[in-house]
């Protein structure tokens, strides 16, 4: 014990005494979570639009200051009747451009139907879809709230739409738990392998190994200093999540820490896994880089939904760590739901994090070659 | 202590160590002395455990290497070539921490290394990777001694390292020695040869040869010259392209030359090296040393 805990506080000197070690677990987290959840928003704000008016009636001015007081929409540009449109698209003032038909009111009263035009410009088609759902949600919205209360339409079935635990379709909900899965996987992994290899590559692990140290000793003692620092950061993220970004905790609070525990440890066998593997910090490096955090980003349905991809890459998703705790902790965090709901992944996660344990031990080398 | 028979090592392409067998006796300062890539390191990490060879079969005081290594592991001090503390670490923390790693605390055997920690002591707070070539020597001496070992064993110790470090580094290692500390010792310096109590002579995964120093030298039957010109460098490829020399090599400021079948005169030599108009020329008979007879039981 004594052995271990003088290893301990050799392991803790080490990632004190290293700025960029401090920059990685310490910084990262927190300039990471801040980029996804601030800069990098998909939500629309002040998206610049053009309305081109025919009717100038009661109704197209209201409707217009709807859209502009929406918050999503800022005025680009106002334009005539027979102005050419695709110039102004070309000319990118604007993202949308909404055309309200020549006696929008009078057919409106009369009819119950008038004419409104959105066209988008879908080079980024993502936006363009965005900007036209909102834009046509608050026509429609306004339409029926306030001009045909009174009016009776026969058989008209009326769609409503809630977005479920997540009302205001804020993004951040969505990226605080794929964050959360990343950093934890990249520090997690990458620190523990890139700090066994290190050893390998100055040699001293050389000494480690001439000495009574067994190897369980010797990778507990790297292990564990990181399974404190990931905890930290998992809390970190939570916090920032909570506090900063409004993201709610519906579910359990331990249940969340528990399974966030169950994420760390098998991230951490991974590292030692990779580490016996990695002959230098550079390879441990490249593995860890390229083999977890891309696949995590792209393919873990943290940006890009699972169900979307083609058939390959979603068998490729399910062997992906991440894949799975993202998951949990939405489920957690946004509905709210026990461990009944989530044993199966729960499951996976212990199953990866045996079978990582089981093989770094296999693979753990007590002498040189 | 150490027992080495018919030990052979080889790595994918290359034979490191061919059938190497010798004994080491309890308290003997032994040396294991060739150039690089003579087989001398893979000979060290086979007894200290961290390869396992190919053939042969070694026991380090009893333990098998292969067997026992948990028991080998320790007994024996290690110091591998290659500096190998944890440099972002303080001296005094680095001793602590292999004081803790063996089972035991730096007071308990202060005694053993006081004599080389006081002379690092000053730097106790010191990073280990900011000292200096001879201070890091004496530090990593210090750590592989700190749980008492039966068995030293140094790869290269004082390479890259200072002569006067050098000369004190050995005289530490003459002290230990007295302690009753069996030690096995690697070098490819030949003057410290003569400083072991007996080598072998390594190269090329062979032991050339056994003995104590000073029988290896008795043993020399060759005749020797020393050599000296004003033009060193033309005076050896003039030496080499006559055809009565057998070898030259350059030893310090001489010439160390013999000639073929050791009956080719003094004078033979100064006639044909007049005639190449050599000038301060000095040839005169030398008593051979240690280089000497490696160099020429590396020529058979």
């Amino acid at each position: 014990m004594k052995q271990f805990i003088g290893f301990l506080r050799k392991e803790f000197l080490h990632i004190f005494r290293d700025p960029r070690t401090m920059i990685i677990i310490f910084g990262i987290p927190v300039v990471q979570l801040m980029l996804f959840g601030k800069v990098i928003s998909t939500d629309i704000q002040n998206a610049k639009i053009a309305i081109l008016d025919q009717s100038h009636d009661n109704i197209t001015r209201k409707i217009t200051s709807k859209l502009l007081s929406s918050g999503y929409f800022v005025l680009g540009e106002e334009l005539l009747p027979g102005e050419d449109v695709e110039s102004v698209f070309r000319q990118g003032k604007v993202k949308m451009v909404v055309t309200f038909g020549p006696e929008f009111e009078y057919n409106l009263e009369r009819d119950g139907k008038a004419d409104v035009q959105l066209l988008a410009d879908a080079s980024d088609p993502n936006t363009a879809r965005i900007l036209t759902n909102y834009a046509s949600g608050i026509i429609s919205d306004y339409v029926k709230k306030e001009k045909l209360q009174n009016i009776q339409l026969p058989d008209q079935i009326n769609v409503e739409v809630r977005m479920l635990y997540n009302e205001g379709l804020k993004s951040v909900y969505m990226f605080v738990p794929g964050i959360m899965a990343m950093i934890l996987m990249l520090i997690s992994s990458m620190m523990t392998s890139i700090s066994i290899s290190k050893e390998k590559e100055l040699g001293t692990m050389e000494v480690l190994l001439a000495s009574p140290l067994k190897p369980i000793q010797i990778v507990l003692g790297k292990v564990t200093p990181y399974l404190l620092l990931s905890f930290i950061n998992a809390l970190t993220i939570i916090l920032l999540g909570v506090f900063v970004f409004g993201v709610p905790i519906k579910g359990s609070f331990f249940l969340l820490m528990g399974e966030s525990f169950l994420f760390i440890l098998m991230a951490l066998s991974l590292g030692i896994l990779i580490s016996t593997v990695a002959p230098n910090q550079m390879v441990a490096m490249f593995i860890s880089l390229l083999g977890l955090m891309l696949p995590t980003i792209l393919l873990s349905g943290f940006i890009f939904p699972i169900q979307n991809m083609p058939l390959p890459l979603r068998i490729v998703s399910n062997i992906l760590p991440p894949r799975w705790f993202i998951v949990i902790i939405r489920n957690i965090m946004l509905k709210g739901t026990g461990i009944m709901y989530i044993w199966k992944e729960t499951m996976v996660l212990i199953f990866m994090s045996f079978t990582f344990i089981a093989l770094s031990i296999k693979n753990f080398k007590i002498r040189l070659e | 202590m150490i027992s080495i028979q018919h030990i052979s090592k080889s790595y994918k392409d290359v034979q490191a160590v061919r059938d190497i067998s010798f004994e080491v006796q309890k308290g003997e300062l032994f040396g294991l002395i060739g150039p690089d890539g003579a087989g001398k390191t893979t000979l060290m990490r086979i007894l200290m455990t961290l390869l396992i060879q190919d053939e042969g079969k070694a026991t380090m005081n009893g333990f098998d290497v292969i067997k026992d290594y948990k028991k080998i592991r320790n007994i024996v001090g290690y110091m591998p070539g290659r500096f190998s503390l944890y440099q972002d670490l303080t001296v005094e923390e680095n001793l602590n921490f292999f004081a803790t790693v063996f089972k035991t605390t730096v007071s308990e055997n202060y005694d053993l290394i006081r004599d080389i920690y006081i002379q690092i002591e000053p730097f106790k707070n010191r990073l280990a990777g900011k000292l200096s070539g001879g201070m890091k020597q004496k530090l990593a001496l210090s750590c592989a001694l700190i749980h008492k070992p039966e068995i030293l064993v140094l790869d290269e110790p004082t390479t890259g390292v200072d002569a006067v470090s050098r000369k004190e580094f050995w005289e530490m290692l003459k002290k230990l020695q007295e302690k009753g500390i069996t030690i096995l010792v690697s070098t490819p310096y030949m003057d410290e040869a003569t400083l072991c109590n007996r080598v072998a002579l390594m190269q090329k995964g062979k032991v050339l040869n056994i003995d104590t120093p000073r029988k290896l030298v008795e043993n020399y039957s060759r005749k020797l010259y020393a050599i000296k010109s004003k033009e060193m460098h033309r005076l050896i490829l003039d030496l080499r392209s006559y055809d009565k020399t057998d070898t030259a090599y350059a030893f310090g400021e001489y010439l160390h030359v013999t000639g073929k079948n050791d009956e080719v005169e003094a004078s033979e030599f100064e006639n044909f090296l007049l005639k190449k108009n050599h000038t301060k020329l000095q040839v005169f008979d030398n008593e051979p040393g240690i280089e000497d007879v490696f160099m020429d039981l590396m020529q058979e």
